[in-house]
């Protein structure tokens, strides 16, 4: 047997090991927890357990060596790297998000689940195998090889930064919350607890020690996705295999939809009647928006903020004189009438009453219907029964370019995503760590697979979780809620807000207003488990995140101390020094996401998207063209790199709002998430121009592209001796 | 050193491979996207067949495309004496 397959199996007997410790310690706690062990208590435990175990992990396999560091060794076997990519790739996003985002969005949403899934076919095909064949350490390392000069390097470095920082600035966030939420700790202190178990880990032992503590996470976080899923589809539908079940599940509530909305039944006049309350405070709002703007022409706006500014002191005193007066209602209300500068701040909150309403005054949105229109034949019809028939093709036609603009939004978000995954520094440099090309190849399957378990589930949750809502929740009485519904709302309203709004005592699906995550996080609940499994979950959420979080600030971490410091400021630096550089910035970096984290910036699901956009321009056709075209060449790199994160960023900046563009200037309603999909157009032309205007590269560099295009060439072994 | 005929074989190969996997992913990825109002009333294993496909269909495509590229090109490598020593 060789060292590497006696190697494989120990990490097999270790991992198996491990795993039944981990169902062993749910197991004790879950028995202490009906002896009474309280639910903070148990929230402790899971955080400091699992914070520990990762740390020990850590420890065990901190280093000095400089491959150790970066790559592992360069000895991780498929199975390992692929669950270890799986949880690097699966972030606080995917555990908790996902599935919420396909409640809300039905079909829609699924351009996320194909979109990082899909992607993984890319770095089968075009980067995996070549990547790990070049065998260095960084990703702009390759592309300081094969174009020669520092000038690709440093571009590479830069877009790596920009992609991983925004990236992991929304992991340290999404840790914050979940310790909070498992502990009762406030927020700014659980990002930093969150730190430390980020820091442990990767400070000591770089990549080797991320490794192993991600596949210790994956485990962690797979066992704790599954378990109240297949419980929820055995108590609710008899079948343990929920994405089997779902079929069936999603047949009913597609009825149910139909029911609810068809003023005829019972259900569908009821939920009518709550309609047209909602509906009511839009035009309410509407109006309010139309006196607001024109006393903002004529220059007498203040009056009616003052207005505004009394309504709501009354609102407080009222609060206030409550026989008990709810503190958290204070506070909220004191915080808005000081928000309430002037007419601009008055003028977003109509706005925002005004859409939500508009939302809550529409139809049930159908689960499994894709690119649905905006209804104007059917609002015609009803609204006017002897419409003409140019008129009805009229609102068809606006039915059906709203559908078709839906459509190419979600080819577009796709296409980004999938490419962007092809991109992302800190997915591809798992691949320098396999011992061969063939076991890289092997990877990207395990990888796909690893993470295909919890993207083919999410949709599953997702529905099951809506049949719940549907059937159980909606046409039960107010004064016997169900008890997760009751908890949650209590807890947090912007998960989970419900309220009789047409008085007749019972729930109507209007009635409700679900926040995405509430999905993933009281599953365990609405199937009934005990309080140790929403730990579980929690601290599943929380090995998504610290996993990912760990692969990007190595990432990042390593640009800096082997790209910049020593492939470009001194080549001559020691082992120890370079090791040095590189914890140090670790530790910079990681303070400042945290630092950025816990200012609690808004928009961060939109700077993820973002991050995606981003690394297909910047990357994806420098890196492939890098492998597939000879000819390409070092002005084909430079000019294709900065000319497709040129574009990505011009047209996320002149069409996203929170840098002040205006979605007029978007081209074809393309929506700025996806400006990757003009960035990369733009990347491939710059690099075949570039390249095609200057000489063809030199024959070193020829043959740098022929070695790693062949696992094994004949000049190789030359290299490989030294 | 320079390449023999049966390594611009080898390459030619992995190409051909390549570009045939990539036509299926884009098949099951955007053709399926592009019609999935009309593909949807057709009904798959109780679901949608547009909503099947981007629930978990394709998803299952695209494993079996790495799975079949790892394994077909690391039998290309032993046929063309391209790979790599001691592991198995």
């Amino acid at each position: 047997m060789s060292t590497q397959s006696q190697f494989f199996s120990q990490l097999k007997k270790y991992y198996t090991f491990y795993t039944g410790g981990f169902i062993a310690f749910v197991i004790v706690l879950a028995i202490l927890e009906q002896m009474g062990l309280p639910p903070n208590w148990i929230g402790y435990v899971f955080l400091a357990a699992t914070i520990m175990l990762y740390a020990g992990i850590g420890i065990m396999s901190k280093t000095a060596d400089v491959s150790e560091y970066y790559v592992a060794g360069r000895r991780v076997p498929a199975l390992f790297n692929g669950m270890a990519t799986g949880a690097d790739w699966m972030s606080a996003a995917s555990f908790i998000g996902m599935a919420g985002t396909l409640y809300l969005s039905g079909f829609d949403g699924l351009a996320f689940i194909m979109g990082w899934t899909g992607g993984y076919v890319l770095v089968a095909l075009f980067l995996a195998p070549y990547l790990r064949k070049f065998g260095q350490f960084t990703i702009p390392d390759f592309l300081g090889s094969r174009y020669g000069g520092n000038l690709p390097r440093t571009i590479g470095v830069v877009a790596a930064i920009i992609c991983s920082f925004t990236y992991v600035v929304a992991q340290i966030y999404g840790v914050g919350i979940i310790t909070a939420r498992l502990t009762g700790l406030e927020f700014q202190i659980g990002v930093f607890v969150g730190l430390a178990g980020i820091l442990v880990c990767s400070f000591l032992g770089g990549m080797r020690a991320v490794t192993w503590t991600q596949v210790a996470q994956y485990i962690i976080l797979i066992i704790a996705y599954m378990i109240p899923v297949v419980w929820l589809s055995v108590s609710h539908t008899g079948n343990p295999i929920p994405q089997i079940a779902y079929g069936q599940v999603l047949k009913e509530v597609t009825a149910q939809e139909k029911e609810m909305n068809d003023p005829t039944t019972t259900r569908g006049a009821a939920e009518a009647s709550v309609r047209a309350i909602f509906k009511e405070r839009q035009l309410a709002a509407e109006d309010k928006i139309k006196a607001l703007e024109a006393a903002i022409a004529a220059g007498s706006a203040d009056t009616i903020v003052g207005e505004a500014r009394a309504a709501l002191d009354a609102e407080l005193v009222t609060l206030k004189a409550a026989a008990e007066p709810d503190t958290q209602k204070i506070e909220a209300k004191e915080k808005e009438i000081a928000e309430l500068t002037g007419p601009d701040v008055l003028m977003a909150k109509l706005k925002k009453a005004a859409d939500g309403a508009k939302k809550s005054a529409g139809p049930v949105a159908a689960h499994a219907t894709p690119f649905s229109g905006k209804g104007a034949e059917k609002k015609l019809l009803t609204t006017n029964p002897n419409a003409t028939a140019a008129e009805i093709a009229a609102a068809k036609a606006e039915d059906e370019e709203a559908s078709n603009v839906k459509r190419r939004n979600f080819i577009a978000l796709v296409l980004c995503l999938m490419v962007g995954t092809a991109s992302l520094p800190h997915i591809l440099m798992r691949y320098y760590t396999t011992p061969s090309v063939r076991e890289a190849r092997k990877s990207v399957f395990w990888s796909l697979f690893f993470i295909f378990l919890l993207y083919f589930t999410a949709p599953a949750l997702a529905v099951l979780v809506k049949n719940v809502v549907y059937a159980d929740l909606v046409g039960s009485s107010f004064a016997a809620l169900p008890a997760w519904v009751a908890n949650w709302a209590a807890v947090d309203p912007t998960l989970m807000k419900i309220a009789d709004l047409n008085k007749d005592g019972l729930v109507q699906l209007a009635e409700i207003t679900i926040g995405g995550d509430l999905i993933v996080l009281a599953t365990p609940e609405i199937a009934g488990l005990p309080y140790v499994i929403s730990g579980m979950v929690a601290a599943g959420g929380l090995a998504a995140a610290l996993s990912t979080a760990d692969g990007l600030l190595l990432t990042i971490a390593n640009a800096l101390s082997h790209d910049v410091y020593y492939k470009m400021i001194d080549p001559k630096a020691s082992t120890v020094r370079r090791l040095a550089i590189s914890k140090g910035l670790l530790l910079v970096v990681a303070l400042l996401a945290a630092y950025t984290a816990s200012l609690k910036p808004g928009d961060i699901l939109f700077l993820v998207g973002a991050a995606f956009s981003l690394a297909a321009s910047a990357f994806f056709p420098a890196l492939v063209l890098g492998v597939f075209w000879k000819r390409a060449n070092y002005l084909g790199a430079v000019v294709g790199m900065l000319a497709g994160l040129a574009v990505c960023m011009y047209y996320m900046y002149t069409t996203y709002d929170f840098f002040g563009g205006v979605a007029a200037n978007e081209w074809f309603a393309i929506k700025p998430i996806a400006a990757g999909v003009f960035g990369m157009p733009a990347g491939f032309l710059g690099v075949i121009i570039g390249s095609l205007i200057s000489r063809a590269p030199s024959t070193e560099i020829q043959q740098l592209v022929d070695h790693v295009r062949y696992p094994n060439l004949e000049s190789d072994i030359k290299a490989q001796t030294t | 050193m320079q390449l023999s005929e049966r390594h611009q074989e080898y390459w030619r190969k992995n190409l051909r491979l390549t570009a045939v996997l990539l036509a299926i992913w884009f098949v099951v990825t955007f053709i399926v996207i592009y019609f999935a109002r009309e593909l949807n009333e057709i009904v798959i294993f109780g679901f949608p067949f547009a909503f099947y496909m981007g629930a978990q269909g394709s998803l299952i495509i695209y494993v079996l495309i790495i799975w079949f590229y790892a394994h077909r090109m690391n039998q290309l490598d032993k046929e063309f004496g391209v790979h790599e020593g001691d592991e198995e």
